[in-house]
């Protein structure tokens, strides 16, 4: 699906946390979306959703105006996983998923078999099949994390958002993620805050003071000069002699603090 | 398509059973009373009424089961449907488990409205008060949908400060009002105060299950949505939920019931608050199941209640919001404690 979105801004009281961005997705692409803290990149996702009031700029999909689509229609083309949804409910994993398949049923349309098949589906993706009986209260922080994708896999969408998906996961279930991610047949946008693994993204975009202020292949953008002026860190690239593939060591610079 | 036939099958079980159960409350409700009535003689009176049977009944029995218990009793299944609903649904839309009509001011609200027009009359005075009392509605309404948009971004159950604030203020103003009355205005007041379903007729009947009905049926069609509110209002956005209609269109009927049943028979309190959390014990979460469960259990509760309040005290009824507080008081206090243990 593509995605054109111009001149995006959003103030919050009185301040420009996101100002005059200019995206542009390749279907099927990975999008990845780096910046210090701050930098406005949860908020460029949600405007991406069309989920903030208003908000500047516009949004096409497909051709379509964004803010001219019913709730409805957006949800069945984009999911969205934000950082901080949580829930004092007692739902269970099987539940949350559930959820995901809310765009596609009407108020007294039954779960189907396919319905059913779908949710399985994204349970298995994130590897949480055999706890769906589990009552949310119970779980992990990266668990909820790991529901939460498999709940925005069910909605089936073609444009997957994730912020800062990674967050709460131990290591295995960050790699398998990363490579879920990468064999999906839908465009992603992910904010991330691990650089390294933001090299294996398609594209990244870089935030800064609520503005991109690159956006490109990673090994063309993120660059130690880069890394020095945006996040504050001196860097040093290695590669791995196994594929060949770049790594940075992070290091305060020297005239910092 | 078996799998689809077997839920249908299951629904329209369920739905009888708990038709079935409803049935049975209502009985009990006829039945029970100081004079204790047969049911057979309750049977005939009904077949007389809906089928044109002919009797032999004694024509005062008669006239209590078809004049004064039955309204009161259907009256009553239907405060505690109504009442109870608006609970679970401003539960799950502030997702604030403390949320409850009596706590938000809608039910102290229109008790406000209720005793100033027994004392005042109606007036320039009166005008001005409700004008007063309407704003203070108001700022209950967005101190709640501010806590709703609070709770979007990090689950709290912290907005019903300012909820109970707005219902304590009308309470002190119920109060105040209440100090310049005589003594056949209070007993009136305390009617307002803590419900009371002794003077139901049937055209309070034809007026209080519609709006329950109507208040159900509206609930039941959200019940997708209120599932997507689980995780937030921006979460249920994300889901294609168009989160500003929902939110309108349930807290206007959620309004509408609470202050159709207020007008009815006095404010009940604790009945929103206990019957759903009650109810997500025994059927779990999800809406499509819970709403149903939600509305019969408040119904059967508030007719049981009815009843207690009515053979508590030998020759006295007990205004029903005292029976619903002394169940309602400990459960309100499980709820608090079960929530500072989560958070």
């Amino acid at each position: 699906m593509k995605l054109v979105a111009q001149g995006l801004g959003w103030k919050a009281a009185g301040r420009a946390i996101v100002q005059g961005v200019d995206l542009d997705l390749v279907p099927g692409e990975t999008f990845g979306l780096i910046g210090p803290n701050g930098s406005g990149k949860s908020t460029l996702l949600r405007l991406i959703a069309g989920l903030l009031p208003r908000a500047q700029g516009q949004v096409w999909l497909d051709g379509t105006p964004l803010h001219r689509m019913p709730r409805r229609e957006i949800a069945r083309r984009i999911a969205l996983v934000s950082q901080h949804a949580d829930t004092t409910e007692t739902l269970t994993v099987r539940d949350a998923v559930e959820l995901g398949r809310t765009p596609w049923l009407s108020a007294f349309s039954p779960f189907s078999d396919l319905d059913r098949q779908i949710v399985d589906d994204a349970l298995d993706a994130v590897e949480m099949r055999h706890l769906a009986g589990q009552g949310w209260p119970s779980l992990s922080g990266g668990e909820r994390q790991r529901v939460q994708i498999a709940r925005a896999l069910a909605q089936r969408p073609r444009l997957l958002i994730l912020d800062e998906p990674t967050n709460h996961l131990d290591i295995h279930h960050q790699l398998a993620l990363l490579r879920l991610v990468a064999g999906l047949d839908m465009t992603v946008v992910m904010a991330l805050h691990d650089l390294n693994q933001a090299m294996g993204c398609d594209r990244v975009g870089v935030m800064q003071g609520g503005r991109m202020v690159a956006c490109g292949r990673p090994a063309d953008v993120i660059s130690t000069a880069l890394l020095s002026e945006t996040f504050r860190v001196g860097a040093r690239i290695l590669t791995d002699p196994a594929d060949d593939s770049l790594l940075y060591r992070f290091h305060m610079l020297e005239n910092d603090g | 398509m078996s799998g689809a036939t077997a839920s249908l099958r299951a629904l329209a079980a369920v739905s009888a059973g708990g038709l079935a159960v409803l049935m049975l409350a209502v009985m009990a409700g006829i039945v029970i009373g100081e004079a204790p009535l047969p049911l057979s003689a309750v049977l005939e009176v009904l077949s007389v009424r809906l089928f044109g049977a002919d009797t032999l009944l004694d024509p005062i029995d008669a006239g209590i089961i078809w004049n004064y218990r039955l309204p009161r009793t259907l009256v009553a299944a239907s405060c505690g449907a109504a009442l109870s609903l608006s609970g679970l649904v401003l539960q799950s839309l502030v997702r604030n488990a403390l949320a409850d009509p009596y706590l938000l001011g809608v039910s102290a609200g229109a008790s406000t409205g209720a005793v100033a027009v027994t004392i005042l009359g109606v007036g320039g005075e009166l005008i001005e008060h409700f004008r007063r009392c309407l704003c203070r509605c108001g700022a209950g309404l967005s101190d709640r949908r501010a806590a709703g948009a609070r709770g979007g971004r990090r689950g709290g159950a912290d907005g019903a400060g300012g909820h109970r604030r707005v219902a304590a203020f009308q309470r002190a103003d119920v109060l105040f009002i209440a100090k310049s009355a005589n003594a056949e205005q209070a007993r009136g007041i305390m009617f307002w105060l803590l419900g009371n379903l002794s003077g139901v007729r049937w055209p309070d009947v034809t007026l209080a299950v519609p709006i329950a009905v109507l208040g159900f049926a509206a609930c039941l069609i959200h019940a997708r949505a209120l599932d997507a509110f689980s995780f937030g209002t921006e979460s249920a956005a994300s889901l294609g939920v168009p989160v500003r209609r929902v939110q309108l269109v349930l807290i206007g009927a959620v309004t509408l019931m609470a202050a159709v049943m207020v007008s009815l028979v006095g404010a009940i309190g604790f009945v929103g608050l206990v019957i759903p959390h009650a109810m997500r014990f025994v059927v779990g979460v999800r809406h499509f199941r819970l709403i149903p469960a939600t509305a019969l259990a408040g119904a059967v509760f508030l007719i049981a209640a009815d009843i207690v309040s009515r053979m508590l005290i030998a020759g006295q009824v007990v205004p029903i919001g005292v029976v619903t507080a002394l169940v309602g008081a400990p459960g309100f206090a499980i709820i608090l404690i079960r929530n500072r243990a989560r958070a």
